[in-house]
């Protein structure tokens, strides 16, 4: 009969160490989800760029040093292992987030040189690409914001008492998140001085 | 001075005109065309028009709006939304997951430059929305959906809810404690039984490797608990035994939950279905 409670009470300190757990693992899921989702729609979007790059060299020749930036930038962009330790490690973000900021930049300027050209503004294919790279750039935007709010609540049940406890236990730690501020200051194209041009259309 | 975000409003019909620049009948007339597409497909399009979405960008609200009303069946993800800001004159097309194949960001945004746009610019709200939708409906209707009927039976699952419910594990906890130091009790006396169980708390806790106050504070509440339950008359001891059904919190991150609204039925009120989105579809301004 001792054992028997022995038992028991071993038994009831290990649920007390179950508070949270099953909760953590369906936030990692989750995380781990959005984050897939963001990396699809970073590399569908790197799928847009030479085409784009094409397009535009077919009206804007001149324009090598865009063009090339674009091209470096894409380079740059689709050069990084995305691995699921990604996520533990702050800085890899870090520069994961930078090298995508830098293209969403080059793009931006390609875009804004191209309105110096109403060939190229009317042309069919390049409307049809600048429609799909928008497209491309809200659904970053959504996986973005999804991938926050999961990394939040994750993290939230991570630090809260008591699943921290339980968290410390499996080895379970806060996962890195994007920083807005630094995307903003990244994606700033360079300034592209030209003379007003009419709205598309 | 900056506003507050506007508000989702409530999903109660397919069409919801906040500034009303639809007359009744036509409306009506929409409603019923887009009534009868879900029946017949399965897809569900809504309309919602609103006076200005500022200070948001009309993506930033149109994909909250179809994050909370989920139109489209859950795991099928066939909605689709015509969203128009009036004052802003900007105007949106946001696609479903199950409806990206066929209505393409390419193609939404073709919708928009050639058929509502010039509705709009000549100032005819009605006819640009009405031609907008038709051309929708025609293309989704390319698209491979399950047939109607299926679409139902998923839409009661939705997302399940994950996560235990930390408080009612920790009651368990606690309440097997002090049933364990009950009987303990009985052999070894009160006292001793209570600090039995609370040196044992202790020492397992310290074992797993927590923190030592908050196993020290744990043991207190234990020996405390135990000692107090043991004084308590026979009867009101059951009574301590049963678990609360205390606040489930959803702890998951997912989307795509339940149906928002109440389910629409023949001529009833018209609800989404668990539909996902993902940020597919295109604006534009006239």
């Amino acid at each position: 009969m001792r054992s028997l409670k022995w038992l028991i009470s071993v038994f009831a300190v290990s649920l007390l160490s179950g508070c949270g757990y099953n909760t953590i693992q369906a936030q990692d899921e989750a995380v781990t989800a959005a984050w897939s989702e963001v990396v699809n729609q970073y590399q569908r979007r790197a799928d847009l760029v030479p085409n784009l790059v094409n397009t535009v060299r077919g009206f804007a020749a001149q324009e090598e040093r865009v063009l090339l930036g674009v091209t470096d930038a894409r380079a740059r962009a689709t050069s990084i292992n995305v691995t699921p330790e990604l996520l533990n490690d702050p800085e890899a973000l870090a520069r994961y987030q930078q090298v995508q900021g830098q293209l969403t930049g080059a793009l931006k300027s390609l875009l804004a040189v191209s309105e110096n050209y109403p060939q190229l503004r009317s042309n069919e294919n390049f409307r049809d690409l600048q429609a799909q790279l928008e497209g491309t750039e809200n659904r970053i935007a959504v996986a973005r914001n999804r991938y926050i709010a999961a990394v939040q609540a994750y993290n939230v049940t991570v630090r809260s008492f008591p699943s921290n406890l339980t968290a410390k236990v499996f080895g379970f730690e806060s996962k890195a998140n994007f920083t807005v501020e630094n995307e903003t200051a990244i994606a700033a194209p360079p300034t592209v001085d030209f003379s007003a041009s009419p709205a598309g259309g | 001075m900056q506003a507050d975000a506007p508000t989702v409003p409530r999903l109660s019909q397919r069409i919801t005109d906040q500034a009303e620049v639809l007359s009744a009948p036509r409306r009506a007339s929409l409603e019923a065309a887009l009534r009868e597409f879900e029946t017949q497909t399965g897809a569900q399009l809504a309309v919602l028009i609103v006076e200005s979405t500022q200070p948001e960008t009309i993506e930033q609200f149109s994909i909250r709006v179809v994050d909370e009303w989920q139109l489209g069946r859950t795991g099928v993800d066939d909605g689709a939304l015509l969203l128009v800001a009036l004052k802003d004159r900007v105007v949106r097309i946001e696609v479903g997951r199950g409806l990206e194949g066929a209505l393409t960001d390419l193609t939404s945004r073709r919708i928009i430059d050639e058929s509502i746009v010039p509705q709009f610019r000549a100032g005819d709200y009605a006819g640009g929305v009405e031609v907008g939708l038709e051309r929708m409906m025609q293309v989704v209707r390319g698209e491979p959906l399950p047939p109607p009927d299926q679409g139902w039976q998923d839409g009661a699952k939705g997302a399940q809810e994950r996560g235990s419910s930390v408080v009612e594990l920790w009651v368990l906890g606690v309440v097997a404690i002090i049933w364990m130091a009950e009987l303990l009790g009985r052999r070894i006396g009160r006292m001793p039984a209570a600090l039995t169980v609370g040196s044992v708390v202790f020492g397992l806790l310290m074992l797993l490797g927590w923190a030592l106050l908050f196993s020290l504070l744990l043991a207190v509440l234990s020996t405390a608990a135990s000692l107090f339950v043991q004084m308590l008359p026979n009867d009101l001891k059951s009574s301590v035994g049963g678990t609360s059904r205390s606040a489930r919190y959803r702890s998951d991150g997912s989307w795509g939950g339940y149906g928002g609204g109440f389910r629409g039925g023949s001529g009833g009120g018209f609800g989404g279905l668990g539909g996902g989105f993902g940020g597919g579809g295109a604006s534009g301004r006239w």
